[in-house]
């Protein structure tokens, strides 16, 4: 911190994929830059280092993507789970620009590899990191640092001073020590507000502090805190998590990628009164996880218990935790808690509904229970082959969706209109796009549309 | 350690078990190498699975600077440096005796011991086998003397490698060889193909997070160095009993022509691995064997340096001890094959020969 100038050209809050992508594009374009990154530097990179790929448009066959993946099929792809909850406009500029990304982000460090093994459907649509995202976040520090980059370890931004229509300074604590750093541009992108438990249980209400966070602790949503109270326009449903339903026995942060658990097509899912609440084989699991979160946080306790036999366990890669295992159906429900009399009950009877038919894993098979209050549609099988299996299910928050609202350069807005030094990009601005719901690959094009846009509009003002 | 009853520590194996079955459940890291789509046949793994898995990797580390979970986050993981353990600790168990293993593979001073006795052994011979006739180094040593010290020194050590090979096949439930599965170990081997990244660029040993070849370039130097050398000496061999062409041999002979750019290459390339190896991060790899593997890195340099100057030292005086120097180097590294790091090249072979030889990965569901 001795060899930093007195005023920096710009400062990054944050320390992810954004924030990186904007950090490279202005360092590159002659800027003097300072990222401030709240993690230690063994947790550096936020949730993008949990990521696996981003969704990337292409014309034609581009390594490591297959096929072709246009405009319009990707805008319909996420018409439908944003159920129309987007800007139209910022999403095409997004999609658009993602083409670019992916020899952007070559030069820049980060290598691909094919789609990984049990993902095949998304080889045409997502190119994987090769190693991850914290294999990403490496390079990117690492190019970054080679550019002359500044970063700053254990900082957090605990405030962004607004004068009028600009920002002058911002407030830090840097390893325990408050300081206030100076610069003629600013670009926020640290993250949404999940790891806040208070702010999700104010938000969504007590049972949010059941919920386990699916990635960095250190998410908490202060600098969009600050803005908010400093009049930035917002965006985004601020009740609203994107909530996935995980192993319960994952840890409560950075449990990440292998946490989830893919049994549920295959299982009955029961809540801690030993019943089943919902069609568990209503569609492909990639279309249905993200629905399971929401469902399990309205059940008792939010919990629940995928319940499977032995003809199914070697059909979804496996979790990172050992299913409990029993012989019998009532020494399951005992062994996880649940009375075995009630689960024996639901059993018995969803097994009485089964129908012969076909059983296909990979397609909508149609092997569907009758005359169920809660039906099963597909891959209806009884539970009668021991040992049967039974995991945990809660809530695991991917991301929030309230964030500052940006326009097509990334620039954030007050009510009189824009600041003129400031841009954010990433989760904290992802509402603009991502109303509702979420497509697989896309936090990652967003981060590195808009980060790379706000990096590029940021160095232009200083230049 | 017999006294130790603290069942709470895993073993190797057990350890190793863990953070394996984290990484199936994740398999990000599956483009580094062979080790990760090997693991996606199976959901439980047991300890033969987890040795042919250990014995497939190549401490590039690409794996441990990749992973969301290393310390200090809870699940803790270093891939590396487990497979490192178990794989050191597959190559004791396997070799027999498993004693010298223990000591030769844990103790570079034991290493350094046995050089220094062999090297006196040598001395003495010299001065009590002294031939009559001869010329050049056989002038010291009669080519019969060596020939009836060399071969045995070379040829047991071998056969209890074969032996302890066989086991590991057994151990890892190899099955049947063919020969499409030989020659594609031969080439992910003859190209180092693990240590590439995936990328092409290197592994991640000596500059952290970043990637280098120099590893894989300085092994390369190293075993083709050997190969040249160890061909030298074959070409010599037969040059001598089928063509009565006798040692030494000018610059522009079969033997010279390898054994020259080999010795070079090897001295190169070990000095380039020791330098590689006190830049690298210890933890990352087995910590215990740490010293004895530099030591044999150093006696491979040895072997080839003091090769070289016996060539350059020619007709001076400095024969004979140089001599005794090089053939001391050389027995040590012959004995101690199947107790050295040596042995690595045997088994890491029987990996991927075994690797080849299984179906093609496919996972389970999506
Ligand atoms: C388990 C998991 C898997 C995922 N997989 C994928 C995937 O495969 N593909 C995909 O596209 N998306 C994926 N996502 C979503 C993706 O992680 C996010 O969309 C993306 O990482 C957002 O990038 P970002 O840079 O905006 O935020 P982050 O990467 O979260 O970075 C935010 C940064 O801000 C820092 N920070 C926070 N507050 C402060 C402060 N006050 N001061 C200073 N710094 C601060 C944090 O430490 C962090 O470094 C996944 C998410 C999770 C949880
Ligand atoms: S080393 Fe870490 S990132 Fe790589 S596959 Fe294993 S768990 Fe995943
Ligand atoms: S250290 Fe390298 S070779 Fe070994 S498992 Fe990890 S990535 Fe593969």
């Amino acid at each position: 911190m001795t060899d930093w100038p007195k005023t920096f050209d710009l400062v990054v809050v944050g320390g992810g994929n954004a924030a990186l992508c904007a950090a490279i594009t202005a360092a590159e374009a002659g800027a003097s830059v300072l990222i401030l990154e709240s993690a230690p530097i063994a947790y550096r990179g936020g949730n993008s280092r949990h990521t696996r790929n981003f969704r990337c448009m292409h014309k034609g066959p581009a390594s490591p993507l297959t096929g072709c993946y246009e405009e319009e099929e990707y805008l319909q792809d996420l018409m439908l789970v944003t159920k129309g909850k987007t800007d139209e406009g910022l999403a095409r500029l997004a999609i658009r620009s993602s083409e670019d990304c992916l020899p952007w982000m070559k030069a820049h460090g980060v290598r691909f590899q094919p789609s990984l093994s049990g993902t095949l459907s998304l080889s045409r649509t997502n190119a994987f990191f090769l190693g991850g995202g914290k294999a990403l976040v490496n390079a990117y520090y690492n190019t970054a640092e080679d550019l002359g980059v500044k970063v700053a370890y254990e900082a957090q931004v605990t405030h962004v001073h607004r004068q009028g229509d600009r920002i002058s300074h911002v407030e830090a604590e840097i390893q325990g020590r408050p300081r206030t750093i100076k610069a003629r541009a600013f670009v926020l992108a640290s993250g949404g507000f999940q790891a806040d438990i208070d702010w999700l249980a104010r938000a969504w209400g007590p049972a949010a502090r059941n919920f386990l966070i699916r990635g960095t602790p250190y998410n908490r949503g202060v600098v969009l805190r600050d803005m908010l109270d400093q009049g930035a326009a917002s965006v985004g449903d601020p009740t609203q998590c994107h909530a996935v339903a995980i192993d319960g026995r994952a840890p409560k942060y950075d449990g990440g990628i292998v946490t989830r658990l893919d049994c549920v097509p295959f299982s009955i899912v029961l809540n801690n009164d030993g019943q089943r609440f919902y069609d568990e084989g209503e569609d492909v699991w990639p279309k249905r996880y993200a629905i399971w979160g929401r469902l399990v946080a309205a059940q008792p306790d939010q919990v629940g218990y995928a319940l499977i036999d032995a003809k199914s366990i070697d059909l979804f890669m496996p979790s990172v935790f050992p299913p409990v295992t029993a012989e019998t159906i009532e020494g399951l429900a005992s062994k996880l808690g649940l009375d075995p009399k009630a689960v024996r009950r639901t059993v018995e009877g969803f097994n009485a509904a089964c129908r012969p038919g076909r059983f296909h894993p990979t397609e909508l098979d149609g092997l569907a229970t009758e005359g169920l209050e809660v039906p099963k549609t597909n891959w209806a099988r009884p539970l009668d082959t021991p040992p049967y299996y039974g995991y945990q299910l809660r809530p695991g928050v991917t991301f929030t969706y309230l964030g500052l609202k940006v326009d097509a350069r990334a620039q954030v807005h007050g009510a009189e209109g824009p600041i003129r030094n400031l841009w954010a990009a990433g989760e904290i601005m992802a509402g603009s796009i991502l109303g509702q719901g979420y497509l697989a690959g896309f936090g990652m094009t967003i981060g590195t549309v808009f980060g790379r846009i706000a990096g590029k509009e940021a160095a232009a003002h200083v230049a | 350690m017999s006294l130790d009853t603290t069942p709470i520590l895993l073993s190797a194996t057990e350890e190793a078990r863990r953070q394996i079955e984290i990484c199936n459940a994740c398999r990000y890291c599956e483009g580094f190498c062979a080790v990760f789509p090997a693991m996606t046949r199976q959901k439980a793994f047991a300890d033969g699975d987890l040795t042919q898995l250990a014995n497939l990797c190549h401490n590039c580390r690409g794996c441990y600077y990749a992973c969301q979970y290393t310390e200090p986050h809870e699940f803790a993981l270093n891939i590396p440096a487990i497979l490192a353990e178990v794989r050191v600790e597959s190559w004791e168990r396997l070799a027999r005796p498993q004693r010298l293993a223990r000591v030769f593979q844990t103790h570079g001073v034991a290493m350094a011991g046995l050089l220094v006795v062999v090297l006196a052994w040598v001395f003495w011979a010299a001065s009590v086998l002294r031939p009559d006739a001869g010329s050049g180094f056989y002038a010291y040593l009669a080519h019969n003397t060596l020939v009836a010290i060399f071969v045995p020194a070379f040829v047991l050590p071998l056969v209890l490698i074969a032996v302890s090979v066989r086991d590991y096949w057994r151990e890892v439930d190899g099955g049947r060889v063919r020969l499409a599965q030989v020659l594609s170990a031969l080439g992910s081997a003859l190209r180092m193909k693990n240590l590439s990244g995936g990328h092409g660029e290197g592994c991640n040993f000596e500059r952290g997070d970043r990637f280098s070849d120099r590893r894989r370039v300085y092994h390369q130097l190293t075993m083709y160095g050997f190969l040249l050398c160890f061909a030298a000496t074959t070409v010599a061999t037969v040059m001598h009993y089928l063509l009565g062409l006798e040692a030494p041999y000018p610059l522009l002979s079969p033997p010279k022509l390898l054994g020259v750019p080999g010795g070079l290459m090897m001295v190169a390339g070990a000095a380039g691995l020791a330098w590689l190896k006190l830049r690298a991060d210890r933890s990352l790899g087995a910590a215990r064997v740490w010293g004895a593997e530099m030591a044999f890195v150093l006696l491979l340099g040895a072997v080839a340096l003091s090769g070289l100057a016996l060539y350059g030292a020619a007709g001076s005086s400095l024969v004979m001890p140089l001599l005794a120097v090089h053939l001391a180097t050389v027995m040590v590294l012959f004995l101690l094959m199947p107790f050295s790091k040596m042995v690595h090249g045997f088994y890491r072979l029987a990996a991927l020969v075994a690797e080849a030889g299984k179906p093609a990965p496919t996972a389970g569901g999506e």
